[in-house]
């Protein structure tokens, strides 16, 4: 067993009130408050939590306009994944000979799970919370290339608008941001009007919606 | 191993083709069927809980795992393949309904020129304008010997369309390219959202003939000829990757198994996942024996049978057939041989990025609700002064669009790909992006083709199949040409921007494209040329028929699935009229 780590949380380090869903416990922080929340990583050590907050909240920034990943708690879905059977290539064919070389079109052909491309490349970023923004952003540059980076990329869209069961998108933040309502069993009566002007129904979550007990793919063993 | 009592028909593989095979087998014959399906059971009710685009449509829930078994690609057939470790250009379904279960219900009939694409090409341009290195064929079918079937099909799934031609009688609105046919459509068209609207506005001022998509997503609560009740359509979009959770579209679970659960002489085994079809040599010629699988406990059954259905989607038919050692294997330097030519795919990819003003509201649709453009679909533009052959449709789909996949898409006037100019532009774009598809016809040629991989081997060690593919400049300048018209179709919907899909390279299976791969087990009218006969009997064993997507010789731009079930139908018919009263070849 490795020793339990935490990502600690302050509320105003997140947008507005939190709502979490961690174990299946709801957490509600508000923003005026000065409580935080310790939240128990399933992959990430601490350190290494602190350099992807920090990393993705460049990546997808929050801004006057909208909040960005930090405050969609990207990195908590970022650390179920890779705990998870993606971060472990349950689904992944892993049989060898494997050809580091491959031609692009053939995908992703190495060896190294999520995991381990994930475990790598944040030793050498060590520290890189603590880099100002501008010194942040050019490390970020110098590793846009990366296989690393470009899973970074891809998993920080998935955290800002993935279900809020994931642990990302956060009050359905990321959703709100855009005018996406989540799912909603029928479109039926206004999928033919409101041409040219936005509709923006409230969101909801998928357990709001079908009140269903849904588990979500990282909780597989 | 466990030797089961002989069961009178045998279906490999729980998907749209067999499970209709059983369920006519299952209501015209006595016969006891069995359907071995290698995934699990699925129902409706299970897909209530489905709505999440990550598991389903990111993670991919619904398809196969191909930790176990993949395929593996090449270009071309002096390079080393590789295996594709997770699935990307078409996604291979798994359980019971297999692909059918999480399709976009997009079903249209094919163009009646495409059934005699060899014989008609020469008539009309002569055999010198046909690629080098063709190997397309004429089906051995014609679109009137199939009519029938296709409507029989459209019946079963409730199809919501317009008519274009009703019996040789051209009607506006509807696709007046279209091949007659004997009845309207089952139900009426779906909802049109905006910008399909949009489309559908400019392509007509363009000269166009725009009409509604055929789609299997009913557009009002309907009852099939079986009896089979659904709901209509409540356009909340989760349609592909995702099974239905009220029944509107048709799929297999929703359509055929009802029927078959109330017929005792029918059973779905699940978690049966068959390794080989064993032949036998006869006094007349060889047959089949019946299958080995392995059980869901893991244990060996052999399961003897007097007719077997090869139905396991199109390439597992063909590596089934390879490993079981049945047929003769295809040699692309000699030509000779059948089993794995003429691979083909389809010319799919999303030909403009529009970015409008206004918002579009794309959350809100239906997997085929949308508006489709047919005008340069196969012969129907003059070839002889264009630098291809044959054509496809453009597509205005409204089929609810979801964030993780769409997310991020900006005006090349962004460069940034991340970061706060990034941000603010894709957030700001996120509603107001739309896509023009454009589906062509991609062409057999010598060297696409499907063998045995000599290197990687799935989890009980059996050779994995190998692809080897790729585009020739028929499709790449198609796809130029396609590109240039879906430009002047979004200029007049009125984006602000533009921007144009880079053109077709090397192909990239990498890039979801469409699940429509066909052949490897190709029909025809010559044993010397395919695999199985017209009725999709194996020329060699008359007692296997090998249905699917396996048996098309060749790509024919559109969705193929009512053509796939049109086909069995007509095979159907055959095997309870003909071949049951004596066994042996059907032609």
């Amino acid at each position: 067993m490795r020793r339990r780590e935490f990502l600690t949380l302050s509320a105003t380090s997140v947008g507005g009130v939190l709502v979490y869903t961690l174990d299946r416990q709801v957490s509600r922080l508000s923003a005026e408050s000065d409580q935080s929340i310790r939240i128990p990583l399933r992959f990430f050590s601490q350190v290494e939590a602190l350099t992807v907050a920090a990393a993705t909240s460049r990546i997808f920034p929050g801004d006057e306009n909208g909040p960005g990943a930090r405050e969609a708690g990207v990195v908590v879905y970022i650390d179920r994944q890779l705990a998870g059977p993606w971060g472990r290539d349950r689904y992944r064919y892993t049989q060898e000979p494997f050809e580091e070389h491959a031609p692009p079109e053939l995908g992703y052909q190495g060896k190294a799970t999520p995991q381990q491309i994930y475990r790598q490349a944040l030793k050498d970023l060590t520290g890189f919370d603590l880099l100002d923004t501008a010194a942040q952003d050019k490390k970020l540059k110098q590793i846009e290339g990366t296989l690393f980076f470009s899973l970074l990329h891809r998993n920080t869209i998935e955290g800002m608008f993935s279900d809020p069961m994931h642990g990302g998108n956060i009050d359905m933040l990321g959703w709100q941001l855009i005018g996406f309502p989540g799912p909603r069993m029928s479109n039926y009566d206004d999928v033919d009007k409101h041409f040219g002007e936005a509709f923006r129904p409230k969101p909801g979550s998928l357990s709001q919606v079908t009140r269903g007990n849904v588990r979500p793919s990282e909780d597989e063993v | 191993m466990k030797t089961l009592p002989v069961a009178d028909v045998v279906i490999i593989g729980g998907g749209w083709t067999g499970l209709l095979m059983a369920k006519e087998l299952g209501s015209r014959t006595a016969l006891s069927v069995v359907v071995l399906e290698r995934g699990g059971a699925r129902k409706t009710d299970d897909y209530a809980n489905s709505m999440d685009e990550l598991d389903y449509a990111v993670r991919l829930r619904m398809m196969q795992d191909t930790s176990l078994e993949t395929v593996t690609f090449r270009h071309s057939s002096g390079q080393r393949a590789l295996p594709l470790r997770q699935l990307g250009s078409f996604l291979a379904g798994s359980g019971t309904g297999g692909a059918g279960e999480h399709w976009n219900g997009v079903c249209p009939r094919f163009l009646p020129d495409c059934f005699e694409l060899l014989s008609g090409t020469i008539e009309k341009y002569g055999s010198k304008r046909l690629p080098e290195d063709h190997a397309i064929q004429d089906w051995g079918v014609t679109y009137d010997d199939l009519e029938p079937h296709y409507a029989r099909a459209e019946q079963m799934m409730g199809i919501s369309g317009k008519a274009g031609n009703l019996r040789g009688k051209q009607i506006e609105g509807g696709n007046i390219f279209e091949g007659w046919r004997s009845a309207e459509y089952p139900t009426p068209p779906t909802k049109i959202p905006y910008f399909s609207a949009l489309f559908r506005e400019a392509a007509s001022t363009l000269g166009y003939h725009p009409y509604p998509i055929p789609a299997a997503t009913t557009s009002q609560p309907y009852t099939n000829p079986d009896g089979v009740a659904r709901p209509g359509c409540f356009y909340c979009g989760y349609c592909e990757r995702f099974g239905c959770m009220v029944g509107a579209k048709a799929q297999p679970t929703n359509t055929l198994v009802p029927v078959i659960q109330k017929r005792k002489n029918v059973s779905i085994r699940t978690g049966a996942w068959v390794r080989r079809i064993v032949q036998v040599d006869a006094k007349n010629g060889k047959r089949a024996r019946g299958v080995t699988y392995l059980d869901a406990k893991g244990e060996e059954v052999f399961q003897p049978a007097e007719l077997i259905f090869l139905s396991s989607w199109i390439l597992n038919n063909t590596r089934l057939l390879l490993l079981s050692e049945i047929g003769d294997p295809y040699n692309p330097d000699t030509g000779k041989g059948t089993l794995g030519r003429n691979l083909t795919h389809q010319v799919l990819f999303p030909a403009v990025t529009a970015f409008f003003e206004k918002p579009l509201n794309r959350f809100m649709g239906s997997g085929s609700a949308g508006v489709r453009v047919s005008d340069l679909d196969g012969d129907l533009l003059d070839h002889s002064k264009l630098p291809f052959l044959r054509g496809g449709v453009l597509d205005a789909l409204s089929l609810g669009y979801r964030p993780i996949a769409n997310f991020g898409v900006v005006p090349q006037t962004v460069k940034a790909t991340w970061g706060l100019e990034w941000k603010k532009a894709a957030v700001h774009y996120y509603d107001r992006t739309g896509i023009i598809l454009f589906s062509g016809e991609h062409l057999a040629y010598r060297g696409n083709y499907m063998d045995l991989d000599p290197v990687y081997k799935d989890h009980f060690g059996d050779a994995l199949l190998r692809l080897t593919l790729d585009w020739r400049d028929n499709e790449r300048n198609m796809a130029e040409f396609a590109t240039g018209k879906c430009v002047e179709i979004a200029r007049a919907m009125g984006a602000k921007e533009v921007s144009l899909f880079p053109g077709l390279k090397r192909y990239d299976a990498t890039r979801y494209q469409s699940t429509h791969v066909q052949g490897g087990t190709i029909m025809g009218r010559s044993p010397d040329r395919s695999v199985v006969n017209p009725y999709l009997q194996h020329w060699q064993i008359p007692n296997l028929f090998v249905l699917g997507g396996s048996a098309l010789p060749q790509n024919a731009s559109t969705n193929p699935t009512l053509t796939l079930l049109a086909l069995t139908y007509r095979t159907a018919d055959a095997v309870v009229d003909r071949y049951l009263k004596s066994p042996s070849p059907l032609a």
